[in-house]
């Protein structure tokens, strides 16, 4: 077999296998989305104010407006938590088993983000599975579609977290660092509010929201999710891949970024 | 093989055989809005006299009839061309009519008058005027044509026309601000739907007896926002929508076990409605939020909601 695949393959069935020894992390990373699907929306049912926006074609309930927000919060934790992962294999000397290998750094980073956005993906369509059986229901081939798109977008919130974890040296640091990027990414985008619904408050906001690229990814779920497509925000999602990549590439790169800094 | 082709191109792009428009009078905007039923979007808009409501066409579509409330008249239009062709007499402020089954006389409700006039669309004359309760609103012809009805909003009776006498055979009491009734099991029931009470009522033609009530409960929606207004029958008579005024919501009911089944989001002050041809869509006119929602009846979902004129009142179907 290719070498490449060799890896790509090793790297991703440790995930899985990672994944499967840790059942209590998919209850938990399924838990946080439903509590907002059940609890919150539930409350703000009503609150949402009416307005057709895209690519809903009439009147929606909030429940069904933030399906695809809460797709993207289960991504965007996936992704940092996987980064967190990282830190610890590089705590305890396991990435330098990793690292060893002939392969370009490159490759063997993006193995990591294919395989943890793999397991991501398995719990977003669980997650979507329950939300079917609380009747949120999206057209039939809206769950094929997303696919390709949750997987770019796993991919680019991976990568962010990569980006970061270069930079930090220690487990515990990177904890406080993931609540500093999830929450402020999480809120200010266009997973819980629509982005007019943010302008009503404040343009600064609505514009901070529309820069924020978990706001791309949401929205390229959100138009995949009813079969649309939504190709700014999925062309800006892929750029944000390549930024976030490259500068996981960079700081991992022996010569340059964390490994030096680390000396 | 290239005409085969083209055969078959040609044959999957002809229009469908529901292919119809909805019409729908814009209150506010002294329009009509004609939605076309297969791309649900608005194809003309067209002028009319002053706050039209009622809308109704002839049994052969080659007219339609206009309630247009501040200019007094009931307009006959000519639905090919938008041409008023001519006014009929209508008594003051008519709201909302019916068609006679003999497609030639109009009941017609005179909401300021407290009356209920007979045109007759070929003479162009008012044949009578019959005395009902305060704001008449509601009409319902039955299918034999022996009954019509006019329900009072402040009255809150449902008054009993005898179409031969033209005269008040019975009054029931309904709840709290009668909007509309219709004849419903083959002309054996009259469901009378009361705004402020909050509920249909359903009468026994035969007895003029209540032979049940509907109450309506929107999940997280105040209950003196469910105010039940228009409501439709779907082809088979079992299924019946029922507009909920400010609640923003379509019931559907069980005709027969009188069950709400389910909740329809849909726009701002829900208030009429109708099908299209084959009863497959039903479009609802959203008055404060200046559309329509087009509903699928067998799967009871919105799919789409179309922005038409202000305040959209009435809706009608034509092929």
């Amino acid at each position: 077999m290719n070498a490449y695949l060799t890896a790509l393959r090793a790297i991703v069935l440790r995930e899985a296998l990672r994944f499967v020894h840790q059942r209590e992390r998919f209850i938990a990373a399924l838990v946080r989305p439903l509590v907002w699907l059940v609890v919150f929306a539930a409350g703000f049912r009503a609150a949402l104010g009416l307005s057709i926006t895209p690519p809903y074609q009439t009147y929606i309930t909030y429940e069904i407006y933030i399906v695809p927000g809460l797709c993207g919060m289960i991504l965007l934790f996936n992704g940092m938590q996987s980064a967190l992962s990282l830190v610890f294999d590089r705590e305890m000397g396991s990435m330098r088993v990793l690292l060893i290998s002939p392969l370009p750094r490159w490759w063997l980073l993006i193995c990591r983000l294919i395989g943890a956005s793999a397991i991501s993906i398995l719990q977003v369509y669980t997650f979507l599975l329950i939300a079917g059986l609380f009747g949120i229901t999206l057209p039939w081939h809206g769950y094929l579609l997303v696919l390709p798109v949750l997987l770019l977008g796993g991919i680019m919130l991976g990568a962010l977290g990569l980006a970061l974890s270069s930079l930090i040296k220690q487990l515990e640091n990177f904890a406080g660092v993931m609540n500093f990027v999830i929450f402020p990414m999480f809120f200010l985008s266009s997973a819980l509010y629509p982005l007019w619904k943010m302008a009503e408050s404040s343009a600064l906001l609505r514009d901070i929201c529309a820069l924020n690229p978990f706001t791309h990814a949401v929205e390229a779920i959100r138009f995949a999710l009813y079969g649309q497509l939504n190709a700014s925000a999925l062309a800006l999602t892929a750029l944000w891949a390549l930024i976030f990549i490259g500068l996981a590439v960079w700081g991992y790169d022996p010569a340059r970024g964390m490994m030096k800094r680390k000396g | 093989m290239k005409h085969l082709m083209l055969a078959l191109l040609l044959g999957t792009t002809a229009l469908p055989a529901t292919a119809g428009e909805i019409w729908v009078t814009n209150e506010k905007d002294d329009t009509i809005s004609v939605i076309d039923t297969d791309t649900l979007e608005v194809t003309r808009t067209i002028e009319t006299g002053e706050r039209p409501r009622g809308i109704t066409f002839s049994k052969d579509y080659s007219v339609v009839y206009i309630c247009a409330s501040d200019s007094d008249t009931v307009q006959v239009m000519d639905p090919n061309t938008g041409e008023v062709l001519h006014n009929l007499p209508s008594g003051e402020d008519p709201e909302q009519f019916v068609l006679h089954p003999n497609d030639r006389h109009l009941y017609i409700a005179n909401e300021d008058d407290a009356v209920t006039t007979v045109v007759d669309t070929e003479t162009r004359q008012v044949i009578a005027q019959i005395n009902v309760g305060i704001e008449p609103e509601g009409m319902a012809v039955s299918p034999d044509g022996a009954y019509a009805i006019t329900t009072s909003e402040t009255t809150n009776m449902a008054h009993w026309i005898d179409t031969e006498s033209r005269k008040i055979v019975a009054n029931t009491l309904v709840d709290a601000r009668p909007r509309h009734a219709e004849f419903a099991a083959g002309g054996s029931e009259l469901w009378v739907s009361a705004e402020i009470g909050g509920t249909v009522s359903i009468f026994d033609v035969e007895s003029k007896a209540e032979k049940g009530k509907i109450k309506f409960e929107v999940k997280g929606v105040h209950p003196d926002r469910v105010q039940p207004v228009g409501f439709e029958f779907t082809e088979d008579e079992k299924t019946v929508f029922v507009a909920l005024g400010p609640s923003n919501h379509v019931a559907v009911v069980n005709a027969e076990t009188y069950e709400v089944e389910d909740y329809i989001l849909v726009g701002r002050r829900v208030w009429h409605m109708d099908f299209n041809g084959d009863k497959s869509h039903l479009f609802t006119t959203n008055g404060v939020s200046g559309d329509v929602t087009v509903i699928d009846v067998a799967k009871r979902k919105p799919i789409k909601t179309i922005k038409v004129g202000r305040f959209p009142w009435g809706a009608a179907y034509r092929p």
